[in-house]
């Protein structure tokens, strides 16, 4: 018998997993077991099968910092990175109980005194850097989105327009946000100038990075998907009279949803990856410079720390990937095409 | 008196492989109410015709008149029904009738009239049962269905048909042809129909215009259908006159016009671009 669990076109013989099907499809078993040890029984064997091989071999490589860290030590700094958290947050707390206690009290002496709240000022702990860095993609992210899909539906609907376009976008495109970044600093550093500045200036620097590596995959999928709304639906505005901007409304852009969603999800997966490079190459807050500040540290945690921040940036980014693909699935009209 | 009248029209299409001449002097009178069907070989140029019609396509000879006035761009007055139904599949069943109504009658029906005006044409292709589906959710004959109601609700005063039920399986089809004689019944709209049906070119009209091959395609033989209405295909089956007129059309398609010994060109569909980043 063939193992039809996995994928019904790769045949190949297991007498153990063919009992195993043969359990699972016996009439004991209601459908929605099957589909829980499907999805859940799977994954979790491939799971531990990686976590035993990562154990096995990180054992064997020693570096200059010690050992690889296995899945053990990685756990241990996961938790004690959460400690460190919750010890700075309940720091924080005392401080600003603290604070307002002598407020309080200044008040009492003297109704008119001038109270100052002072913002805590510790070290940024790890959920802080993930906090920051999440901040920084989705302003960059958003900024990008707001000027590629419009540019993008431009692009889709003159052709002389794209003409223009097309090769500063194709030049851009393949850029490494590693060499945005120093003229982005440069720029940022020259131009946003203010005495008490909104959003620090690393923060800028690093969104504006992400914007410009964003970009183009939301431009170049929005314009195709504009630009290849099919003539029959074309015709049916044209037999219509629609005006110009209903047709755009009603015929133009729903066509296009679903390749402008494509576009922006390759966006925040590349967005996300360049923003850390960015924060690990121009010391802005966030997981790259963790990252980066653990490895010059140095210490014996350090490579396990690391390790612990690998995997936080692709779970972030994975989350993210699956939030665009829920937000895609509720305004999209081409259900289909969200399961690609 | 003629009510539409297609005048002797000429199409060249520009090509790389230089002009190309599709229609050459296609010329017909067609009358109010009058039901007439288009049938000729794959790639005669029926669609052009069609398109021409309807004011998709410009002429490069003679031209098309409704009611004395020369047709030269497209609109809700000529209204089509596309073979590949081409509803919009972000829009259910009731928006994508409603978006025609809206826009058609804008001005002179209130948003009551033209949610009851809506319904009144599902109801006439017996599509209300399905009101809040998406096209991706009903069967092809239902889309067809949902194509046609749009189209007459626009209130056309000539109905272009680009072989409506082509891409429908027999039997559905026959359902659907008798649909349409039940509306076509009530309504006694002006139609024309492009089929490569024979038996669906005599059951339903009141002419058949057969075209040669292409290129410089034109109409070669018109074909006066005189069976008394209703028609019921059961009956017509061995009636000698319906037979008779089967048998025309098939000898002017298979005998006279035997399609020339190239090979019959793919549908064409539109070309899906996949996008990368
Ligand atoms: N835009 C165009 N440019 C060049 N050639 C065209 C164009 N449109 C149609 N043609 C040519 O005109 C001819 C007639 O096409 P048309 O689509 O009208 O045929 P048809 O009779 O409707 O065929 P079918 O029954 O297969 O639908 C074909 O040879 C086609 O290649
Ligand atoms: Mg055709």
């Amino acid at each position: 018998m063939t193992i039809a669990l996995f994928n019904p076109r790769t045949t190949f013989h297991s007498p153990a997993l063919d009992r195993l099907q043969a359990c699972l499809q016996s009439a004991q078993f209601p459908r929605r077991v099957v589909g829980m040890v499907r999805h859940l029984l799977i994954p979790f064997i491939a799971i531990a099968l990686f976590l035993g091989v990562w154990g096995a071999a990180a054992k064997n490589i020693q570096t200059s910092l010690g050992e690889l860290p296995g899945p053990g030590a990685v756990w241990q700094q996961a938790v004690s990175l959460y400690g460190e958290h919750q010890a700075e947050r309940a720091k924080a707390d005392q401080f600003y109980a603290r604070q307002a206690e002598r407020n309080a009290q200044k008040l009492a002496e003297d109704p008119d005194a001038e109270v100052r709240v002072r913002p805590y000022t510790g070290k940024p702990t790890f959920i802080d850097q993930i906090g920051t860095s999440l901040l920084t993609v989705a302003t960059g992210f958003i900024i990008a989105s707001l000027i590629a899909i419009p540019v993008g539906i431009v692009c889709g609907m003159s052709a002389t327009l794209y003409t223009a376009l097309n090769p500063l976008i194709q030049v851009f495109k393949p850029v490494s946000p590693l060499a945005w970044l120093p003229l982005v600093t440069m720029v940022v550093s020259a131009l946003y100038v203010s005495e008490d500045p909104l959003f620090a200036k690393s923060f800028v620097t690093s969104a504006i990075t992400v914007t410009l590596c964003c970009l183009w995959p939301t431009i170049i999928n929005t314009t195709v998907g504009v630009s290849s709304v099919s003539k029959d639906l074309l015709n049916v505005s044209r037999v219509l009279r629609l005006g110009w901007f209903t047709k755009t409304v009603k015929i133009v852009l729903p066509s296009a949803i679903p390749l402008m969603f494509t576009g922006m999800r390759l966006s925040l997966g590349i967005g996300w990856m360049v923003l850390i490079a960015a924060e690990m190459l121009a010391q802005n807050p966030g997981l790259g410079k963790f990252v980066w500040d653990e490895f010059q540290n140095g210490s014996s945690n350090s490579l396990a720390r690391i390790m612990v921040a690998v995997f936080a940036i692709g779970l972030v980014g994975f989350a993210l990937d699956r939030g665009m693909l829920l937000l895609q699935r509720r305004v999209s009209w081409d259900k289909a095409a969200v399961l690609r | 008196m003629t009510y539409l009248n297609i005048d002797h029209v000429g199409i060249t299409f520009d090509t790389d492989h230089g002009p190309l001449n599709v229609l050459d002097g296609v010329a017909l009178k067609v009358d109010k109410g009058e039901f007439v069907s288009l049938i000729g070989h794959s790639g005669c140029g029926k669609s052009t015709v069609l398109n021409i019609v309807a004011g998709l396509l410009q002429a490069s000879s003679g031209g098309v008149l409704l009611e004395n006035r020369e047709v030269n761009e497209p609109g809700p007055d000529r209204a089509v029904v596309f073979q590949n139904h081409s509803l919009l599949p972000w829009l259910s069943v009731y928006d994508n009738v409603r978006l025609a109504v809206d826009t058609v009658f804008k001005g002179s029906k209130s948003r009551q009239e033209r949610h009851d005006w809506t319904l009144h044409n599902l109801e006439l292709v017996h599509m209300s049962h399905a009101l809040q589906r998406r096209p991706d959710e009903i069967s092809g004959g239902m889309k067809q269905r949902v194509g046609i109601a749009r189209a007459l609700a626009m209130e056309p005063k000539v109905l272009l048909m680009d072989e409506p039920f082509g891409a429908l399986d027999s039997l559905t089809r026959t359902h659907m042809q008798d649909s349409l004689m039940e509306i076509q019944a009530r309504l006694n709209n002006t139609v024309i129909m492009i089929t490569h049906d024979v038996d669906e070119a005599v059951l339903l009209s009141d002419r058949i215009v057969m075209m040669t091959n292409g290129p410089s395609a034109t109409v070669g033989e018109v074909l006066h259908i005189d069976l008394p209405r209703p028609r019921d295909r059961l009956r017509l089956a061995d009636n000698p006159r319906y037979n008779h007129y089967r048998a025309a059309v098939l000898k002017f398609l298979h005998e006279r016009h035997a399609q020339p010994d190239v090979p019959v060109q793919p549908r064409s569909k539109p070309a899906l671009k996949l996008a990368a980043g």
